[in-house]
């Protein structure tokens, strides 16, 4: 305003400015209702896009949460399970029980059992690890041996598809690599009620597999909950004493300015780089072994320690210089200040801004691609030196496999990861919301 | 105070614990390589694992051939990779950088072929397509009236009349892809031969004798068009997959795995006349192909546990013969006789 009332001049009437002003007025009241419909449009826009993504992932991915599976009788005829009659274990184990289920299923069908042709088309309905489910309930329980097990076992990837309508029933045999023959028996079974989609529990305890129906998140969870629980040990003691050194002790001076430049840079490097500097020093020099996921977490620690630096000297700085004065003045000492009086009040930020640090952490793949974190595990880790993967790798590994059945489960997995994600901000938020103190 | 404490020692430990358990020794077999072979290597392992109880199931990681025989040639000794999977053959520079570091004994195990199709879109119409077709739509510079000229072709119709009307757009794989080099041999290469456009460069090349010029000559007919007409993928076969699927009108090229897993997008073009298959591969018939193989380090068997167990696995007729998972997911088998030849190479350890 001060620079339009020297824009009309001095020798201006009182009256004519209040006329240029009222004119004025219309004006300005335009402008702002554009401003706040600009900021309108920007929120509108940024909602547009998170409803298309969420709506692009969820209609993908919700059916990887079931999965096609049939009801089989299957007979353990002790003649093909265990034909020396020992019950050793590495006869249990390479049982064909993969003739077994298919000749339940045949059976179940209708088909001719003595017919090659028609026995490969039986097969070719149940997953390729069809007989890992059988033998694994075998060896739990060897006095099956002999009876007759029910139990669900999955049906293939092609046919899973086919029944959740992600491949057209109307294209033609070839093209859908599903025969005319095998269509009728599937229409069979499900108006049977022994073939069914149910509840994917594979999807979370399954480790990585070619077959997209027993393909699954767990060794990706446990990779990334060992990693977690590495940056939170050393992260988070690392991180808090850091930040109240500088904060509180550090004098101020050159070096302490040129740490502080190099910690908020730090923040912002990209997270490749902190996998090259593991790469270098974690597994090239010290010796730890490639695809562990101790490697990861430490890798992952060094990039989230900046953020819960930042985090706890802003919380710091937050609290009231009376707090300290208060405590000073009843003889409280510098280290009794801040661990009793300052440290409790800055405890909330803390915490938010460690939720967020880890938060970032799991969902980061750049780093572990370096530290061959990117690969196909399919065993159990059961400690974090052994090889494991991470929720986004997996996501990641599945994205660019070929069959039909692994894009519902990318877009699964990812809703998986998103909702963990928001947990974890949920999290901080009801803590932020629960311990904050106003002043 | 006391937290304070208990936390540095928390830290301390587990930074002693990770440098002491440097010295565990590996107990499975560690795998870098090749996307191509990735899904192969992949369903190999899993069926080890299925089978052999008392061993761990290889680990295996992506990258690309390049990447993993550099790894592969890193050295020997645990911190490094005991196969590294190919979609070529090793390169002569890779092998003395192998030799330079340690790695004098390298085992090759060529365990199939892969095929290269060429596909539209599942609702286009039928496509046959020759080497000089492609040659002609994606060269930088083509025959024309005796010369070479930059590339005029502007439809798929101006290159052959029996093609359809559609913008030449093509996604080829990137440099960095085992599946170019073998894109430009079989098919620019024989492209540049149909159409005579061999000889123009061959006559326009600068060298100083004969061979110069040959080796100038077939590095400009490799040259691809730069004006938007071929597009490089340099991501997997779901990009091109995905490029496909927002412009209906483009031709991609695909593994034959890739394609018979997504026989209802996809539409594969005959090449010379030759529908692509597991068996017109087999037979030489269908003409763009190339092996696929992984390199194992002698010097690792025996210290690496399952390492010999694995590879002597996965080169069993039940598993790269052709009624095995590999072929039923898209491999096309060695001959038989090709086959046997590497299963008892692979039994006597014999090295490259």
């Amino acid at each position: 305003m001060a620079i339009d009332t020297t824009a009309l001049g001095p020798s201006r009437h009182a009256e004519n400015s209040a006329s240029i002003v009222q004119k004025g007025i219309a004006r300005r009241y335009a402008a702002e209702r554009r401003f706040r419909l600009y900021g309108m449009f920007a929120i509108l826009f940024g909602i547009a896009f998170l409803v298309f993504l969420f709506g692009s992932i969820v209609s993908n991915g919700y059916t990887a949460f079931v999965q096609t599976s049939f009801k089989l009788d299957v007979p353990l005829d002790s003649e093909v399970v265990d034909p020396a009659g020992t019950r050793a274990v590495s006869d249990l184990r390479n049982a064909d029980y993969t003739l077994l289920a298919r000749k339940s299923l045949a059976s179940l069908l209708g088909a001719d059992t003595s017919s090659r042709p028609q026995m490969r088309e039986v097969g070719a309905l149940l997953s390729r690890d069809v007989d890992v489910e059988i033998r694994n309930a075998v060896l739990a329980d060897p006095s099956l041996i002999g009876k007759t097990l029910s139990l669900w076992v999955l049906a293939s990837g092609r046919v899973d598809s086919l029944m959740k309508g992600q491949l057209d029933r109307e294209l033609p045999a070839a093209v859908r690599k599903v025969s005319d023959q095998q269509l009728g028996w599937l229409d069979k079974a499900e108006a049977a009620g022994f073939l069914a989609k149910r509840f994917n529990t594979g999807l979370f305890t399954a480790g990585a597999s070619s077959n997209p129906e027993t393909a699954g998140i767990g060794v990706a969870m446990v990779g990334s909950l060992f990693m977690m629980l590495i940056v939170l040990i050393l992260s988070v003691p690392l991180g808090v004493a850091a930040a109240i050194y500088l904060e509180e002790f550090a004098t101020k001076n050159l070096l302490t300015d040129i740490i502080e430049v190099n910690i908020n840079n730090l923040a912002a490097v990209p997270s490749i780089v902190f996998g090259l500097l593991g790469l270098a020093i974690f597994i090239n020099f010290a010796g730890l072994p490639r695809s562990a996921s101790l490697v990861g977490g430490l890798v992952l620690t060094l990039m989230t320690l900046p953020t819960i630096i930042i985090a706890t000297r802003a919380a710091l700085k937050a609290v009231p210089p009376s707090i300290r004065e208060a405590a000073y003045g009843v003889g409280a000492s510098k280290m009794q200040t801040i661990m009793h009086h300052v440290l409790p009040l800055a405890i909330p930020g803390i915490l938010t801004g460690t939720i967020v640090g880890l938060a970032q952490a799991l969902g980061e793949t750049a780093p572990l691609l370096m530290i061959g974190m990117v690969a196909f595990v399919v065993e159990y880790p059961t400690t974090p030196l052994e090889p494991a993967t991470a929720l986004p790798v997996q996501i990641y590994m599945w994205a660019t496999s070929a069959e039909r059945g692994f894009v519902e489960r990318t877009s699964g997995a990812a809703l998986i990861l998103v909702a963990v994600l928001i947990c974890m901000n949920l999290i901080a938020v009801i803590l932020r919301r629960k311990f904050e103190r106003r002043w | 105070m006391n937290s304070k404490f208990i936390a540095y020692t928390t830290v301390t430990a587990v930074g002693m614990a990770a440098f002491a358990c440097a010295a565990l020794a590996r107990d499975q077999v560690q795998i870098a390589g090749s996307s191509t072979v990735l899904p192969y290597a992949n369903i190999g392992a899993e069926q080890f694992g299925k089978s052999h109880a008392s061993l761990k199931t290889p680990v295996i990681e992506s990258g690309g051939s390049g990447a993993g025989i550099k790894r592969f040639c890193e050295g020997l000794g645990e911190g490094t990779i005991d196969i590294a999977n190919a979609s070529r053959k090793i390169k002569d520079s890779e092998l003395a950088e192998c030799q330079k570091n340690g790695v004098k004994e390298i085992i090759e195990v060529q365990f199939g072929y892969d095929g290269i199709v060429f596909a539209v879109d599942a609702k286009s119409g039928d496509w046959a397509l020759e080497p000089k077709d492609l040659f002609l739509a994606l060269a930088a510079e083509v025959p024309k009236d005796g010369a070479l000229v930059a590339n005029p072709y502007k439809t798929w119709k101006e290159v052959n009349d029996k093609l359809p009307e559609w913008p030449i757009v093509a996604y080829i794989p990137g440099e960095k892809h085992g599946t170019r080099e073998v894109f430009e041999e079989k098919i620019m290469h024989a492209g540049a031969k149909a159409t005579g456009a061999d000889k123009l460069h061959l006559d326009k090349a600068e060298g100083a004798d004969d061979a110069a010029k040959k080796k100038v000559a077939d590095k400009a007919v490799l040259k691809v068009r730069k004006d938007g007409a071929a597009v490089d993928i340099d991501g997997d076969y779901t990009e091109t997959l995905a490029r496909l699927a927002s412009n209906p009108q483009g031709l991609g090229v695909f593994g034959l795995s890739f394609y018979e897993n997504n026989t209802d997008k996809l539409k594969v073009a005959t090449l010379n006349g030759i529908t692509p298959s597991v068996e017109t591969i087999a037979s030489g018939e269908y003409p763009v192909s190339r092996p696929l193989q992984f390199y194992v380090k002698k010097a690792h068997i025996g210290t690496i546990p399952g390492l010999k167990e694995y590879v002597e696995f996965f080169v069993s007729e039940k598993i790269i013969g052709p009624e095995g998972p590999l072929a039923e997911y898209g491999l096309v088998p060695s001959p038989d006789a090709e086959r046997k030849a590497l299963q008892d190479a692979v039994k006597a350890e014999k090295a490259m």
